[in-house]
């Protein structure tokens, strides 16, 4: 019997085993996923938090009602991975073998890496919403918060799901309107990206919506340290921008275990073939999701299309073909904008995004790129279609691969 | 493609000024792109973080991030930004010879 071993449940790591335990139900197989907790969050889920729109609730739910019956699931922490041993060590002690290797770890936020960030103020003045506890936290600070300078900051990049600070000041814009404060809210993005988003056409079109929204961009903004004390955030060249709330998006890592095993780069992601998800240092480990170092958007949909793409090949592999290169970075980000409306964009690797209609050419019912209530109800359905259809690995009816139909240059 | 000149060599560059293709990349190259950069001379130091990111890019196929050659090069980010300020890894790629660092994604 051969042993596939998938590490870490979130995502990507419960629809493949969703979908491993679907194709290879035939006995040759042992499948065992490995996860240090025994909750599954909704991370897009997050954001929403902050603004009493969603609660810990609604984002959290048993990790193992999630995964497959023939799959077995091992809640524990993991010590050590040994590719040139084909094995994987856990905390407590057992060692699990295994002819394939998925690894699918994630990213988390890293707030110790900057100097003032996690110290006598945070969660006071400073707050992150990219784990449950900072959202919930967050949600408590703004109930009562009179107004002032609300400055969000990204550290550095890549960060999992770049659209979600644009979408947190877009949501905060609407809810200090709601709250009858806008006029004593200043609302400011620093950020080390030239400008709103990493990609020049949404840039433009996102950068648009800011200044509209009376948001201030600081551009190429480089966190160096926070002075907690001073209220301000100082970047390498000097810059200081003072804050009365600091709302954080950290250094994002991959795990700690990466870099105990050795296989990470300098944030702890694994090189990874951006086309074929193989590791590149190893012919029987595969990386999805957050884990990987692509040049692609860490986000739930990537992880989603990357499983799509990988099982196909998976199921080539194991039969000695070659892998194809098959993934082409694709992602798909519905971005609140406040006031019930949303944009989505879709891309990949090449293509950057455009304006069109989704998921059926000049149908819709999405429109991209452009801001509609239907984008802002689909963002909504998601994380019911999230639930009940994407994590079983489920069809949708949207391809692995980015299409061009549909859509105007 | 765009081509330009620079130091005396018709060389490939994309719509922000990245040399498309790093095997065109030469030191007289380098020195006059800094020049454009607004770094009138580059020193021993400037030149060692040049170097390791050709190295490095010929390694991985891809320019590295601001951490990376931080991490690397064992060169702190405080004097990375010294050498070349405002966005040093976006700076060194585009003096190197580099496409644009992927990090920003």
């Amino acid at each position: 019997m051969k042993k596939i071993l998938i590490l870490g449940a979130g995502t990507a790591g419960t629809i493949v085993a969703n979908r491993l335990a679907h194709e290879l139900s035939n006995g040759d197989w042992k499948i065992t996923v490995v996860d240090q907790s025994e909750i599954h969050y909704y991370q897009p889920g997050f954001l929403f938090i902050p603004f009493g729109i969603y609660s810990r609730q609604d984002v959290q739910r048993p990790r193992r009602d999630y995964l497959p019956r023939e799959v077995e699931t091992i809640i524990a922490e993991i010590e050590l991975i040994e590719p040139e041993r084909n094995r994987v060590t856990l905390k407590n002690g057992r060692v699990l073998s295994y002819d394939y290797l998925i690894i699918a770890t994630g990213a988390r936020i890293a707030p110790e890496e900057t100097p003032g960030l996690m110290e006598h103020e945070w969660r006071r003045s400073i707050f992150d919403f990219y784990t449950v506890d900072g959202a919930c936290a967050l949600q408590k600070r703004l109930r009562t918060w009179e107004g002032g300078r609300l400055v969000l900051n990204i550290a550095e990049m890549p960060i999992k799901c770049p659209v979600a600070p644009l979408e947190f000041l877009f949501l905060a814009d609407w809810y200090f309107h709601e709250m009858g404060i806008r006029d004593r809210v200043e609302l400011i993005l620093a950020t080390p990206l030239p400008g709103a988003f990493t990609r020049p056409r949404a840039s433009a079109i996102l950068g648009g919506l800011l200044e509209e929204k009376r948001i201030q961009v600081v551009p190429e903004f480089t966190l160096m340290e926070v002075d907690p004390d001073g209220k301000k955030i100082i970047s390498y060249d000097g810059t200081e921008v003072e804050y009365d709330l600091l709302v954080s998006i950290p250094v994002n890592m991959g795990d700690a275990v990466i870099a105990r095993s050795g296989m990470g780069n300098e944030l702890n992601f694994v090189p990874t073939d951006k086309h074929t998800l193989k590791a590149l240092h190893y012919d029987n480990v595969f990386v999805l999701g957050d884990a990987a170092d692509l040049p692609a958007s860490k986000a739930g949909s990537v992880a989603h299309f990357q499983a799509d793409v990988f099982i196909e090949n998976f199921l080539r592999y194991i039969d000695g073909l070659e892998l194809k290169p098959t993934f082409d970075g694709h992602a798909n980000c519905y971005i609140e904008s406040g006031f019930g409306k949303g944009f989505l964009i879709d891309f990949n690797y090449d293509v950057e995004p455009l304006p069109g209609k989704f998921p059926l050419p000049g149908i819709g019912p999405f429109s991209l790129l452009q801001e509609s209530r239907v984008n802002h109800w689909g963002k909504m359905l998601f994380r019911w279609m999230y639930w009940n259809i994407l994590l079983k690995g489920k069809p949708l009816p949207i391809t692995a691969q980015m299409q061009m139909a549909g859509k105007w240059n | 493609m765009a081509t330009r000149e620079i130091a005396g060599k018709i060389v490939h560059v994309n719509e922000e000024g990245f040399l498309t293709d790093p095997s065109e990349w030469n030191r007289d190259i380098a020195i006059e792109l800094a020049k454009e950069e607004g770094i009138p001379e580059l020193t021993p130091a400037h030149w060692k973080i040049i170097e390791f990111c050709r190295q490095d890019a010929g390694a991985t196929g891809k320019a590295p991030t601001l951490r990376r050659i931080s991490t690397m090069a064992g060169v702190s980010t405080k004097e990375l930004f010294a050498l070349f300020p405002k966005g040093p890894a976006k700076k060194v790629a585009k003096i190197a010879g580099l496409g644009k660092p992927e990090g920003c994604v």
